[in-house]
């Protein structure tokens, strides 16, 4: 059924595409993109706006097709695409923070890292720590200070599991500020950001973990208060009224980025092509327009140096799990 | 007043020839999809997202094209139901309780309509609550925290003996083999896989639609396999269509239980986490406890019919107000439209109302306009769906196997997912021998999730206080009505059977009329 509606679309669009100009070199025959998770979340967004982007800009002649494959936290996707599309030239698969997390945490089972080929960064989210705007606590240093003094005192609410991203930026926020046994932070997984964001406002949690963008129609409309980002430094345009955490004398970072992986048996020549065509979206004005209206900021990783990006964020978050005791 | 010129505005901006096809277009997909067992309403959404994408289409249009589609999903997942007791989507489980006896009772014509007009009723009341109170409502969704979620969904399983009409036994095991089956997957509070036997497609869970077609649409067509000599084909022959309206007596008799549906409905939908299966269900729940009093629920009363419908589809306008209002989606399906508005550049949040109020004013008219149009598109089509029972059954049964294995590959795009729906299947059949109903299991696993996590929440709030689940009045209210609902039945039930059982005596065989 989808796969019929999905034929009838290419071929109904066929005939705009081949009005856009062709890049030169190799093209994708038949352009996909998998979202990891059910159509909504983060990696759909992902493969979405990419592929819409990049028919937009000509570097694809056709549609390119989402399919969305759920299930284990992404890590049906990761095994599907080790196991059976391992020479897929025409595939892409949307990555982010979550997929390391998951491979430092063998959350895929029997699968590493190495099994596919990482391609680029299209951007990052970066992590705020929040607190209700009535709440008596206005620096970060003070919130992790109360939870030195009391970890039973302050509740953190996050979008992800335990053990999940919006759980390891608190520790590692805390452990920055010399939190002796990160264990004992209390976090209260949720559904998915907005209903953490919902029970800080309801009151029932006194911080809320996540990203920038969940935070930000919040922000907006001055329900809450952000305590730090997380990022290196201050973020561009409306986003710069946000204190960093180093700047508060923390030294933690936590970008949950937004990228692609590809099957491991790829050609050098298209993997070399989806790299280049990755830079050139990430270059456009388009994409920038999509960054900062979805509070992404910038990560320009390509190849070889995205693969490091990758492997060190994979060592720190093991690191970090070992520690609380997620992974032995 | 304010609000009615900015009503007028939105329809400006939603009437034009583009966007009426686009309804038309999207009610009429949307109708089909819902009605397809395995395609529910945000499978539906997400397919035709790269449509509204491709085609070009501004904020307004694609909003009109996507929620109509939304709309006409949840008017579709009655039809299956009423006419072979399969649910088209989840909310729809209800519907299969009177809606099926309806239509074995030759009455599925009536079944039919009468539904649409329920869903009607819902969604136009849904839409005028969104205008309305949306602001003030996402306060009700503040007061909700784990705690009164915890209580909330206890209520409803604390109401489900009533659900079902024959063995309270055989309900309460089938609802715990619902609540384990929920148990499947990463536990999200510890971050530790719960039997999932190293199976990395466990991980999320089992999911809805994979045990819902299973269960109901499978489990069917082994029955049939077992009786095809003979037995079933003379029973089909037997199936009569009968009227296609309601009575306007009938009518009137399920106009009180629409509108009690719709308000409850509506406040389900408005909280995030609850839904539209929540809706259904305790709008059913709720209308047996208060006017059955013959004990028609469950053996084809019209009003069991019109409760979840009115409620499915008042819940449907109500999780609109969490995701406009706050951003946070109460349902799968308004997820899929939070992810459209995003990547339209539209931020839903506190501030949507005053930014964009054209967007959302816009989005308010095509809900009216969808489903106007649905109403229109729906009752002529009647007579149509209802041929449907003139296929004979060996005809029928292989094509909703079909469409149950296309349906769910489609979605998930994985074998190990149709692997499971046939051991549902399998598991389904063997319920159904031992007369152990099935929708208490499929109400298990849809809130056993819900409900554990949030009892776990609020638990770790309070640091291990078991008080904290007694710690607000509205906790208080919602036990309140929990053990009301549990124990009511019990006490009345008996004096009410002895009353009946005089009642029949007296006048044998009238008891259908007197359904209607």
């Amino acid at each position: 059924m989808i796969k019929a509606t999905r034929l009838s679309l290419a071929a109904l669009f066929l005939g705009a595409s081949a009005l856009t100009a062709v890049a030169d070199g190799w093209m994708p025959s038949n352009p996909e993109c998998i979202a990891p998770a059910n159509p909504g979340g983060g990696w759909d967004f992902t493969c979405r706006q990419v592929g819409k982007v990049m028919q937009d800009e000509g570097l694809i002649d056709k549609t390119m097709q989402v399919t969305n494959l759920a299930g284990g936290g992404g890590g049906v996707a990761f095994a599907e695409v080790v196991n059976k599309r391992g020479e897929d030239n025409n595939l892409i698969v949307a990555a982010s923070s979550s997929t390391s997390t998951r491979l430092a945490q063998n959350a895929y089972p029997g699968n590493t890292m190495d099994q596919v080929r990482w391609v680029a960064s299209v951007g990052a989210d970066y992590g705020v720590i929040a607190v209700a705007k009535n709440s008596p606590i206005n620096t970060l240093p003070e919130l992790l200070d109360k939870v030195k003094a009391d970890p039973t005192s302050v509740a953190f609410a996050g979008g992800s599991a335990v053990g999940g991203w919006d759980h390891l930026k608190v520790l590692i926020a805390a452990r920055a500020d010399g939190v002796e046994d990160v264990r004992r932070v209390k976090y209260v997984a949720f559904d998915g950001g907005g209903e953490a964001v919902t029970q800080l406002l309801a009151g029932s949690v006194q911080a809320f973990t996540g990203d920038l963008s969940e935070a930000k129609g919040f922000v907006d409309s001055g329900d809450i208060k952000v305590l730090a980002v997380l990022a290196p430094e201050r973020l561009p345009g409306e986003f710069a009224q946000f204190p960093t955490a180093k700047e508060q004398g923390i030294d933690a970072l936590g970008a949950n980025w937004r990228g692609f992986y590809a099957p491991k048996g790829m050609s050098d020549e298209a993997y070399n092509a989806w790299v280049d065509k990755i830079a050139t979206l990430y270059a456009s004005d388009e994409w920038k327009k999509v960054m900062e209206t979805n509070g992404l900021a910038p990560l320009d990783l390509k190849g070889a140096d995205f693969d490091k990006f990758v492997a060190d964020s994979v060592t720190q978050i093991a690191d970090l799990s070992r520690q609380i005791g997620i992974i032995k | 007043m304010d609000t009615l010129s900015h009503l007028a505005d939105g329809f400006a901006i939603a009437i034009t020839w583009q966007n009426l096809a686009l309804a038309l277009l999207g009610a009429a997909l949307g109708t089909v999809m819902g009605a397809l067992p395995g395609l529910g309403p945000s499978n539906g959404v997400a397919i035709l997202i790269p449509l509204a994408f491709t085609l070009g289409l501004g904020a307004t249009p694609a909003l009109i094209l996507l929620t109509s589609v939304y709309y006409g999903a949840m008017y579709g997942g009655r039809i299956s139901s009423i006419l072979l007791n399969i649910p088209g989507d989840e909310p729809a489980v209800m519907t299969c309780l009177d809606g099926y006896p309806m239509a074995k009772a030759g009455r599925a014509g009536e079944a039919l309509s009468l539904s649409g007009i329920a869903s009607f009723v819902g969604s136009f009341l849904a839409t005028w609550g969104l205008i309305l109170l949306a602001p003030q409502l996402v306060k009700i969704a503040l007061l909700f925290g784990p705690d009164e979620y915890f209580a909330l969904f206890a209520l409803a399983f604390a109401t489900l003996g009533g659900v079902s009409a024959t063995n309270q036994a055989k309900s309460a095991f089938a609802a715990a083999l619902g609540l384990g089956l929920a148990m499947v997957g990463v536990d999200t509070q510890t971050g530790v896989p719960r039997f999932t036997f190293g199976e990395v497609h466990l991980y999320d869970g089992i999911d809805f639609l994979v045990a819902i077609v299973g269960l109901f649409a499978l489990s069917e067509v082994f029955v049939f396999l077992e009786h095809r000599h003979g037995g079933s084909d003379a029973a089909h022959k037997s199936m009569v269509i009968g009227r296609l309206t309601p009575s306007a007596k009938t009518l009137m008799k399920t106009a009180p239980t629409m509108l009690r549906s719709s308000v409850l409905g509506f406040i389900a939908g408005v909280l995030p986490g609850a839904g539209a299966s929540l809706g259904a269900f305790l709008s059913y729940s709720m209308e047996k406890k208060l006017v059955d009093r013959e004990g028609t629920f469950g053996k084809g009363d019209p009003r069991g019919v019109a409760a979840p419908e009115a409620g499915n589809n008042a819940a449907a306008g109500g999780a609109l107000v969490p995701m406009l209002a706050l951003g946070v989606p109460g349902s799968g399906t308004t997820a899929v439209l939070l992810a459209v508005l995003l990547s339209l550049n539209i931020t839903p949040g506190p501030l949507l109302f005053t930014k964009n109020p054209d967007v959302v004013w816009g989005l308010i008219a095509a809900l009216f306009i969808a489903n106007v149009m649905l109403l229109a598109l729906n009752i002529p089509m009647v007579g149509l769906f209802s041929r449907l029972l003139l296929i004979p059954p060996r005809i029928l049964m292989p094509a909703v196997a079909m469409v149950s294995f296309v349906g769910i590959y489609g979605i998930s795009g994985s074998p190990f997912d149709l692997y499971l729906m046939v051991g549902f299947g399998v598991m389904g059949w063997a319920l159904r021998k031992l007369d152990v109903p099935l929708v208490p299991v499929i109400l298990g696993t849809l809130l056993g999730n819900q409900m554990e996590n949030n009892l776990r929440r609020a638990v770790t709030i309070s640091n291990g206080d078991w008080g904290v689940l007694l710690s607000s009045p509205l906790d208080w209210i919602l036990w309140g009505i929990a053990i009301v609902g549990f124990i009511l039945p019990m006490v009345v039930g008996k004096v009410m059977r002895s009353r009946m059982q005089a009642a029949r005596h007296g006048e044998a065989g009238e008891e259908m009329d007197e359904a209607d």
